[in-house]
Parts: C-alpha cells; structure tokens; sequence
C-alpha cells in the first residue's frame, strides 16, 4: 500500500470526468427529462379537458331529448284538439246549412203557395166578371165595376 | 489458482502488487529474476519489478494498471452515457436511455432530497461519483485471475483491475471533494466564517483550542472516512476472492458464488454511499451551523 503521485493523477481525472458529466451528460438528459415530464402532464390535463367536455356533450344530449320529447306530445295534442275543434266545426256548419236550406225552401213553398192563390183569385175575379156579363147581359163598365170585384175576390 | 512454482504467500501478494512505473534512486541495487544484482550508477525511471522496488520508488511513482483501468471506465462512462445525452429524445425513451434516465433521476432525487441551494455541479458530482465508483468495483466481479494470467501472457507482470482497491485511487477523489468542501464552505460563509465555525463551536469562546482540536478532527475525518471506508471494502472483498481462488477449482464456486453475489450488493452500496456522502458534505458546507 504505497501513496505515490497516483493519488494526484486520479484527483485530476476525477475533476476531469466531473467537468466531462457536468458539460455534457447532465444538461441534455434532464433538460429531455423535464420535457417528457412537461409533455405527460399536458396530455393528462388534455384527456381530463376531454372527459369532462364528453360528459357534458351527454348531458346536453338528454336535455335536448327530454326537451324534443315534450315539445312533440305538446305538438301531438294541440293537433288533436284542432282535429276535433275541426269536426266541431263542421258539424255546426252542416246544421245550420240544412236550417238554412230548409228555410230557403220553405219560403220559395209560401211564395209558390201564395202565388197560386194570386192566380186563383185573378181568375175568379175574371171568371165572376164573365159570369156577371153573362147574366147581365149588359155592358159594364169594366172599369167601374172591377174594384168591386177585386174586394170581392180578396175576401175569397 | 496458485501453481506449483509459488507458495500462496507469494501468490497473494503478487496478486496485491500494482503494477508500477516510478524513479528509482542512485545506488539502487536491484535484484533480477535469476537473482544477480547491480547498482544504479544514477536515479532512473522504470518498471517495478517486485514489490520491494515498487515501494522503494517512495512518492515518485505511479501505478499504471490503477490508473490504467480506471480512466478506461471512467471513458466508457463517459462516452456511454454522453451517447445516451446525445440522442436523448423528448418522447418514448428506448433502452438505454431508459437506464441512464433511471440512474439520473435516482441521483437527482437523492441531491433534492440533501441539497437545497442552487448549485449546477453537485448533481453531476454526485452521478459522476456513483457510476465511476459503481465501475472500479464492478471490476471486481471479474474473476481474480483472468487479466493478470492474460496480461502475463502479454509480458506485464502485475496487473490489480480493481482500482478502488488501491489507496491512491479512492484518496485521489475523496480529495477533490475534500478540495470541494473547503471551497464552498469559504465561498458561502467567507473565511472568517469558516475559521469562526471552526474556532467557536461546539462550547463557547474560552474553550477555543479545544472547539478548533475538535472541528479539524472532523472535518480531516471527512476525507479520510470517505477514502478508507470504499478501500477497505474493496480491498477485504479482493482478498477474500483471492483467498477462494487458493481452493481447487473444482471446488471454488461453494464460495465464490455466493461472495460475489453478496459483493454486487456491496459494490453497489458502497458507490451509493461515497455520492451520497459526498452530497452530504457539500451540504454541510453550504449550510450554517
């Protein structure tokens, strides 16, 4: 076990290996290291960003639904309400229709009625005026005796 | 394995001879292989060619295959991992990326969890630590007598592969941490500071010498824990390998394998402990006591 100039020659390459690792070795590994850490940290927050934007893609989602749902039954009942509303309406209409041709009828009969008793009347009255000349014989005077006949055939 | 021409004397302590090159003295007289001697008519620099020589070199002198091996691993980390720098991607890391990414992020929640100021070399220092350390120990994983028999067929004679089993080795860095906390601790707290941390802790003024026997104490201790603590591990595990390759072959492996799986928990932590430690400290002299 001798101490000789070893021990000097194994201090300076010892400092100059340190100096070597420090330059060299050290910087570029963790600089890389700390990147990766870096990059994994980001695409942790990312997947995370991404799981909690999903879940709130699903709950939109069902929301809309609900919401569509009841806005068709709501369609589906106010179609319902109009179609029978519809019918209703029509069936008012229909009625009052054959009221108003019923009516319509009636009055052309009253008319028809009344002016076959007209008619009737004139020809009584001209069939009493003939009568009456006949027995007569003589002439009237048509036009002073027609009022009279006209009452006449009024009371008929 | 020991051959028949040494005695396991002499294989052990081949196997704990550095291999190494430094000056020999004027009037040296070395002793050659056939055992015929002459004398050094002046100081000469030169291949060790046995342990007495080795340590007769004194200071100047300096251990190849120490230095040999563990600028080699500290290159293949080095090379290895500022590959892996080099095409570090943003996205899906491939495999070994992956493993330096692990090894980084264990050393960077280690320096966060001790180290509170803001300093861009104490993590580097600390990785740098573990995987040079966790390198030379590994090396003692590989079975005591493959290189030296092979470095022997190439003429080398001795040759130890565990650099954290030389002194030197583990000294040297615990040194320049050493050198480290000296310096952070005048640049935080300025010299003055430091001498009052030194001189007027732990009991009040008047026990001055006292509270600066104690402070230099611990703070001499800190190195020279840091540098015996990892040799005297290393160097226990080496020679307990050496001494299991004493057995015959065949029956080796009783031991062998469960030393060495036993070991890769021991390289491990003891690489783990001289960062962390080294962590420490430089936070100790960062902090204000």
């Amino acid at each position: 076990m001798n101490i000789n100039l070893t021990l000097l020659a194994q201090l300076i390459s010892f400092a100059m290996f340190v100096w070597f690792c420090k330059s060299f070795i050290w910087p570029p590994i963790t600089e890389a290291m700390e990147e990766r850490q870096k990059l994994i940290a980001d695409g942790l927050n990312a997947a995370e960003q991404a799981g909690e934007d999903l879940e709130k893609a699903h709950l939109e989602v069902a929301e809309q639904l609900t919401e569509a749902k009841t806005q068709a039954a709501q369609i589906l009942e106010q179609a319902n309400k109009r179609a029978s509303q519809i019918v209703d309406e029509a069936k008012e209409q229909a009625v009052s229709e054959g009221q108003r041709l019923k009516e319509a009828a009636q009055a052309d009969i009253d008319q028809e009625v009344n002016r076959a008793k007209e008619q009737l009347r004139a020809k009584v009255a001209s069939l009493a005026l003939a009568g009456a000349e006949k027995i007569l014989e003589a002439s009237i005077d048509e036009n002073a005796h027609r009022s009279i006949v006209d009452k006449l055939a009024a009371n008929l | 394995m020991a051959g028949e021409t040494i005695t396991t004397g002499e294989y052990i302590s081949h196997h704990l001879t550095n291999l190494t090159y430094g000056k020999l003295p004027a009037d040296y007289v070395r002793v050659d292989a056939e055992g015929h001697t002459h004398v050094l008519e002046q100081a000469q620099w030169t291949m060790a060619h046995s342990a007495q020589e080795a340590s007769d070199m004194g200071f100047m002198a300096i251990h190849v295959d120490t230095m040999g091996w563990s600028i080699f691993l500290g290159i293949l980390f080095c090379w290895s991992f500022a590959r892996a720098a080099k095409g570090a991607t943003v996205g899906v890391p491939g495999g070994f990326q992956n493993f330096v990414e692990i090894v980084i992020d264990f050393i960077d929640d280690n320096v966060k969890s001790i180290f509170h100021h803001k300093n861009p070399w104490v993590a580097p220092l600390g990785l740098t630590v573990f995987c040079w350390v966790f390198l030379q120990n590994l090396m003692d994983l590989v079975p005591v007598d493959w290189i030296p028999e092979l470095a022997k067929l190439m003429g080398i004679h001795y040759m130890r592969v565990v650099p954290s089993t030389d002194v030197n080795a583990t000294a040297g860095m615990a040194i320049g941490v050493f050198i480290l906390i000296l310096y952070y601790s005048i640049k935080q707290k300025g010299i003055g500071g430091f001498a009052a941390e030194l001189a007027f802790q732990p009991l009040p003024k008047w026990a001055l010498p006292f509270n600066l026997f104690l402070e230099l104490v611990g703070l001499i201790a800190k190195p020279i824990s840091l540098a015996l603590r990892l040799f005297g591990n290393m160097y226990a595990g080496e020679m307990v390998f050496i001494i299991i390759s004493l057995l015959p072959f065949y029956i080796q492996w009783v031991l062998s394998v469960p030393w060495a799986i036993f070991h890769i928990l021991i390289i491990t932590l003891q690489a783990f402990i001289f960062s962390i430690l080294t962590i420490v400290y430089i936070a100790m002299a960062y902090d204000k006591h």
